[in-house]
């Protein structure tokens, strides 16, 4: 088991507020791996310090072996590690087609062949030849997040970070976006790092996860012992019951 | 149980360059004093749905029905200050966002003695008695600090409770809920949830409650009805979900990852074009 | 693309082309759009008054030669000193040299589009370019950046005009150099608003997740972003700025005579207005027309490039 992300006493702190507090995680590579909060717990803020788009005030995050410095990331990681975002009507430019969004990546890097790299990109992620020449304003929400898909794939990288990926969908599209992306990490042997808040999508979708509140961890535990109910925090519990549904006592 | 709203063949048509947009066609169901959920994806027409009863769609919005009819109003015919009236006194809406739904520059004991003053004639004193009961009512815990506070000072959890306090102070019979627990954190939504509950029981409301989410409409309403494409394609008791008919009920249903379950794929949606006919 | 002819079979084929919610190539994408924020546009006719009259400008600019009926700065002072508006061959009449104020008219209005084009292109990229750059780097780059701004804000069109003449001698180069120079800073301050709105939009930071270079970011994903409300207030400024060109013509700073310049008729023909009006209020007539075209057209650009993703 080889650890491709290792994060050690990280600290973010925004304006002398503690977004993340001494935070220790470690992410193996092929595996999916969840990170559960609410709002506030920091786990959005984490991924996005590795993406190098948050203040990094202390502790070190390594991937691979490289020990990344501060917010600084060279053009190598980010064609190891790239990113999904959560709001499908903010992660597109709304005056660039489709077309232009995905040759973006291609040209920052150098990578020739655009045309039938577009082309596959597009056919991966269930989208037709009919939506490269869109706007994304013509598009729904289930479609937006595929191309967001399809970009974050282009450059063939070996971890992807994905920010509550299906949080704005509807609950049909989501199931069709989340198997997209399983099917995607099976052929690609990607490794995940996924942030969510609905504890049914993490276990659908991850091995081991991590709980966060107020920018610390809480617990850690595999999928499985959290669909066993077998978890020690009572914070943990909370947010278990509460995914359940409404009771009426 | 005596009927407080009726619906009959609901159409809500948006003109536009292009052509007319049918968001709600022909929609029909009764209400008494009871909790119907109304549960669609995005597009199915739930919130037109809501908003027309209100009648806060928008202007250029085509708003007809066969009857809608309110405690014996034709909310149809009546006038704009009649339904101002009716507004807040009699029917009253909380909405998705508190962020976006109170008003960001007046303090909320300001916004919620505004809403009771404008239906009824009482002194400030006896307003701000009332409007501290309220915010009590919903289980804020320091009513006078909150009475002074701007909503952007608040958590999003005590700003959808401040607005049910708001809504719900001038003792309206009919509480509209459009997605009112969506933007909050989970934990968040059932105290807001069990909150909402506690108050339509007390005072004998009917509660319309508009949402995404199927399993939660479930348990917390009577009765519900599934919305697609405009129309309403199913409508059970909430206690017999589990035997939905319709292929649209039932794979909505069963898309959702569950705690516990273990289907790789996920079942997906394959959607009939006769669910939109 | 298809040649349009006046079957209706072909024109509303190609409208469905344009308008197909399914582009098979970079080109037919971006016309269709194009064709979409048109049609936005022509719904409003005052705004397309103002093109018309803009257009009209520039036709009669240049045609000048074609068009007008005498020369511009030779006159006939025996037959044809300060004739009123109407007399045979002198459509508006002549000024107190004998030329006649029409083809006066004609050719000032090369002189008004050059000053209008020249402070354009001066002012808008400076403007955008710092207003960007600044809203983008934010910290010392932004408020050294700002201050520079706040420095050129605060002097007064004429004034520096003024001591420009004073030291560059005057001529209509200089009055361009003037108006552009205190031109540019509402468009830093424009373009930097909305820089800072976008900054932090996911979509940027998707860019930034790739290695692109912050130059690649401005010019490539900001600016496209930015120029609509930059070049609507260009637009809506040229008013201004024809405005203050006459101005300084008036007060003899801008252009010299004998160059037919509307504002520099205007300062000559002022001491005739009593009794010969024409000679100073056609110009000025013509001054108010081509502000008002520049002003509709600003208006109707204002909605059109509203960056509302209706219609489509």
């Amino acid at each position: 088991m080889t650890t491709v992300l290792a994060v050690d006493g990280l600290n973010v702190v925004y304006n002398g507020y503690y977004a993340l507090d001494a935070v220790n995680v470690d992410v193996n590579k092929g595996e999916s791996f969840g990170l559960v909060g609410e709002s506030g717990s920091g786990k959005s803020t984490l991924l996005r310090a590795v993406a190098g788009l948050a203040p990094v005030t202390g502790g070190t995050i390594r991937v691979g072996s490289e020990q990344l410095k501060g917010a600084r990331r060279s053009k190598a990681f980010y064609r190891q590690v790239q990113m999904v975002f959560q709001d499908p009507y903010g992660s597109l430019h709304p005056r660039q087609t489709i077309d232009r969004l995905l040759l973006e990546p291609l040209a920052i890097h150098g990578i020739g062949d655009a045309e039938t790299r577009i082309a596959r990109a597009l056919d991966e992620v269930g989208l037709g030849n009919g939506f490269r020449f869109r706007y994304p304003h013509q598009l729904s929400g289930g479609q937006r997040q595929r191309v967001a898909i399809a970009r974050a794939l282009i450059v063939e990288p070996s971890i992807l970070l994905l920010d509550e990926p299906t949080s704005a969908l509807d609950a049909s599209v989501q199931a069709e976006v989340l198997n997209l992306l399983e099917q995607v990490r099976k052929d690609r042997q990607l490794t995940f790092v996924m942030v969510s808040h609905d504890l049914g999508v993490v276990t659908h979708m991850c091995e081991r996860l991590v709980v966060m509140r107020n920018g610390a961890v809480v617990e850690r535990l595999s999928a499985k012992e959290l669909a066993a109910g077998d978890v020690k925090e009572g914070y943990t519990r909370n947010l278990m019951v509460a995914s359940k549904g409404f009771v009426r006592t | 149980m005596t009927t407080m709203l009726t619906v009959d063949n609901l159409r809500v048509r948006y003109p536009t360059r292009t052509g007319v947009i049918e968001a709600v066609r022909g929609v029909s169901f009764t209400l008494g004093r009871e909790r119907l959920g109304i549960v669609g994806e995005s597009g199915s027409g739930k919130s037109q749905t809501g908003r027309a009863i209100m009648g806060l769609t928008p202007p250029h919005a085509l708003v007809s029905a066969d009857t809608l009819n309110f405690s014996g109003i034709d909310l149809l015919s009546i006038s704009a200050k009649q339904r101002r009236s009716l507004r807040g006194k009699r029917i009253a809406m909380v909405l998705q966002d508190p962020k976006y739904s109170l008003d960001p520059v007046m303090t909320i004991g300001k916004q919620i003695t505004e809403t009771l003053r404008t239906h009824e004639k009482i002194s400030k004193g006896e307003a701000r008695d009332r409007a501290l009961a309220m915010l009590e009512a919903v289980q804020i815990r320091d009513p006078g600090r909150v009475y002074d506070l701007h909503p952007h000072e608040v958590s999003g959890g005590m700003g959808q409770r401040v607005m049910i306090a708001m809504m719900l102070i001038a003792g309206p019979e009919l509480l509209i809920a459009d997605e009112p627990t969506s933007a909050l954190d989970v934990t968040v939504q059932l105290d807001v949830l069990k909150i909402m509950d506690k108050l339509v029981s007390e005072r004998g409301m009917g509660l319309i409650f508009v949402s995404h989410d199927l399993r939660l409409v479930s348990s917390f309403c009577d009765r519900v009805l599934v919305m697609y494409a405009g129309r309403v394609v199913e409508e059970l008791k909430a206690s017999e979900l589990t035997n939905a008919q319709h292929p649209y009920t039932r794979g909505l249903l069963n898309c959702m990852p569950v705690i516990g379950e273990n289907r790789h794929p996920l079942p997906v949606l394959d959607r009939k074009p006769e669910w939109a006919a | 693309m298809t040649a349009e002819t006046t079957q209706p079979g072909s024109r509303a084929s190609l409208r469905d082309w344009l308008l197909s919610d399914r582009p098979q190539s970079r080109r037919q994408a971006r016309l269709g759009r194009a064709y979409v924020t048109w049609r936005q546009f022509s719904a409003n006719r005052l705004a397309v008054l103002g093109l018309l009259i803009i257009i009209a400008l520039v036709l009669v600019a240049a045609l000048a030669d074609v068009i007008a009926p005498h020369s511009p700065v030779i006159g006939d002072l025996t037959n044809a000193y300060l004739k009123p508006p109407g007399t045979p061959g002198y459509l508006l009449g002549t000024d107190d040299l004998g030329r006649d104020i029409l083809s006066r008219l004609i050719y000032g209005s090369r002189w008004t589009l050059y000053i209008v084009i020249l402070v354009a292109i001066i002012s808008a990229p400076i403007g955008l370019i710092v207003g960007m750059v600044s809203g983008y780097l934010g910290g010392w780059t932004d408020t050294i950046l700002m201050r520079i701004t706040d420095i050129f804000l605060a002097f007064p069109k004429l004034v520096l005009a003024l001591a420009f003449a004073g030291a560059l001698g005057a001529g209509i180069e200089n009055a361009v150099i003037a108006i552009a120079i205190t031109s540019w800073p509402p468009y830093a301050r424009l373009a930097r608003a909305e820089t800072m709105t976008v900054r932090h939009s996911d979509y940027i930071s998707a860019v930034q997740l790739m290695g692109a270079s912050s130059l690649r970011i401005i010019f490539r994903h900001v600016m496209p972003l930015c120029i609509s409300s930059v070049i609507v207030r260009v637009t809506l400024d040229m008013a201004g700025v024809i405005l203050t060109a006459a101005g300084l013509g008036f007060l003899g700073l801008g252009a010299q005579p004998p160059l037919p310049e509307w504002g520099v008729m205007i300062a000559s023909g002022f001491k005739y207005y009593l009794d010969q009006w024409w000679v100073a209020a056609m110009p000025g007539i013509a001054i108010l027309i081509v502000s008002l075209g520049f002003n509709l057209l600003g208006d109707g650009l204002r909605d059109a490039l509203d960056p509302k993703e209706s219609g489509q």
